[in-house]
């Protein structure tokens, strides 16, 4: 079963659709770009599936399970959203880390205040607090940071401040992990480190859709690409049916722009 | 020399007992305006328009027209209706120093909490952080730094400000030394009684200073 399946999804900004009804799905595991021009709608789907927007029509599911039905949003409490955002982890294209926590804090500091809602907290407060701080521990290391723990945002470089932010949405351990042009905010030479991480999570079975114009990169890491244009899905396929062998007019065009860059 | 070192400990005396009322007034002034300020704040930040167009206008109304009338109105304005009034003459300051400085609080308070940026809300959302422990986990520290600076200003012209009371004759210090002017003919406690507030402001810019630098170890 799909782990995360979007139907006919739209969203209107005033009188512009900016999305058309997207349809999408996507499996355990399963790594999606998502490319095109900017305008097309890319970050606005990956907002309205992450709750930062509010879709107008259509349904989100996981796991087979609606979260989102736009017909019945308007009923949805605050908790109810809450509970159904944690299904997913968002990296910012600015990163937004919290500028006066460490780089650990900020990886501990949502587990620590979900760990609170748990039953069991008052009984098992040590031992779950020891295992926040072991598991964003071993984020931290496992995105090169282990000697970066206790530094300040802004004793960090971009790159590394994004590679926190990653880790930050790993500890929740999300059922998918989606980026939103991850790599944009960041100067040429620092985009390497953020693609080797978000390689090697590919290469872990973590479940990722990857907003990004590094088409290369696209190719390389995901399992399948999508193009969007004009607020709707014009390609979705592998790497080679999507660049190599474009079906649409207006993809062929965007990768033909692409290249003479 | 004798009496005049006698003189200068009389003066000091009376000015000591003006000053006390004061740091009350600015103490107290400070500690239930802070407060009321970010209630303000919220009310003129409202979603609700009827409530942010009444909170916006009252902020309007106070920021517009001198204190010293507020203090006259608070004071006279309740027996002139008709009504006894119920305050002495320091409650009626306080009364209308309090309201006064809320509102401008609150506008400190709006600038701040409007400078952080809405990516800082969203990365709250989405690690499903609920509304209250965003803005009490991550935004609030980061509108104290960034309203250090506008608050010391205020609260510094605050300290200056409570020499106004002195229309309602509550006697602080400027009172104190202008009853030597106008009974024995002498200037000197007026300088002396603006050294009083200099070195109180000083002591402040160096709190504030300290609260500067406490908060400098990030960058938002």
């Amino acid at each position: 079963m799909a782990i995360l399946e979007v139907k006919n999804l739209v969203k209107n900004f005033g009188k512009i659709q900016v999305l058309k009804g997207i349809d999408f799905s996507m499996e355990k595991g399963e790594v999606v770009a998502v490319i095109g021009s900017s305008g097309s709608g890319k970050t606005t789907l990956l907002r309205c599936v992450n709750f930062l927007e509010e879709a107008d029509k259509g349904q989100i599911l996981v796991d087979g399970e609606c979260i989102y039905d736009g017909e019945s949003a308007k009923k949805m409490s605050s908790s109810e959203i809450r509970k159904n955002q944690l299904n997913f982890g968002l990296v910012f294209q600015s990163f937004n880390l919290f500028p006066q926590y460490t780089a650990f804090e900020n990886v501990t500091l949502a587990p620590k205040l979900l760990a609170k809602e748990r039953p069991d907290y008052k009984q098992n407060k040590k031992q779950i607090l020891e295992e926040i701080e072991e598991n964003a521990k071993s984020l931290l290391d496992r995105v090169g940071l282990s000697d970066r723990m206790n530094n300040y945002p802004c004793q960090l470089s971009g790159g590394q401040q994004q590679r926190v932010s990653i880790a930050r949405a790993l500890a929740l351990n999300p059922k998918v992990l989606f980026f939103d042009e991850p790599t944009s905010a960041l100067d040429p030479e620092l985009t390497g480190e953020i693609l080797r991480v978000i390689r090697d999570l590919a290469q872990k079975d973590v479940t990722m859709v990857i907003v990004t114009h590094e088409i290369e990169f696209a190719r390389n890491v995901a399992d399948r690409i999508i193009f969007m244009a004009d607020g709707v899905v014009l390609e979705d396929g592998t790497p080679e049916e999507v660049l190599d062998n474009p079906k649409n007019e207006k993809t062929r065009h965007f990768l033909q722009k692409l290249n003479e860059n | 020399m004798d009496t005049f070192f006698q003189d200068f400990l009389y003066v000091t005396q009376e000015l000591w007992i003006g000053f006390q009322s004061t740091l009350k007034l600015f103490a107290l002034t400070l500690v239930l305006s802070l407060p009321l300020g970010l209630i303000i704040c919220f009310g003129s930040m409202s979603r609700f328009k009827p409530l942010k167009w009444l909170v916006r206008t009252f902020v309007w109304i106070i920021r517009g027209t001198p204190l010293m009338l507020q203090l006259i109105i608070v004071f006279y304005g309740p027996g002139l209706l008709g009504y006894v009034s119920m305050l002495d003459r320091f409650t009626a300051a306080l009364l209308a120093f309090v309201i006064n400085y809320a509102c401008y609080f609150s506008e400190i308070y709006r600038g701040g909490i409007e400078s952080i940026s809405k990516g800082q809300y969203e990365a709250g959302q989405v690690l499903g952080l609920t509304k209250t422990q965003v803005f009490f986990k991550i935004v609030l520290l980061q509108v104290i730094k960034r309203i250090v600076a506008p608050m010391s200003n205020e609260i510094i012209t605050l300290v200056k400000d409570t020499s106004l009371a002195r229309v309602i004759a509550v006697q602080e210090i400027i009172h104190s030394a202008n009853s030597f002017r106008t009974t024995e003919a002498i200037l000197w406690p007026m300088f002396y009684a603006g050294a009083f507030y200099l070195v109180f402001c000083g002591i402040l810019t160096l709190l504030f200073g300290y609260i500067e630098k406490k908060l400098s170890y990030f960058r938002s």
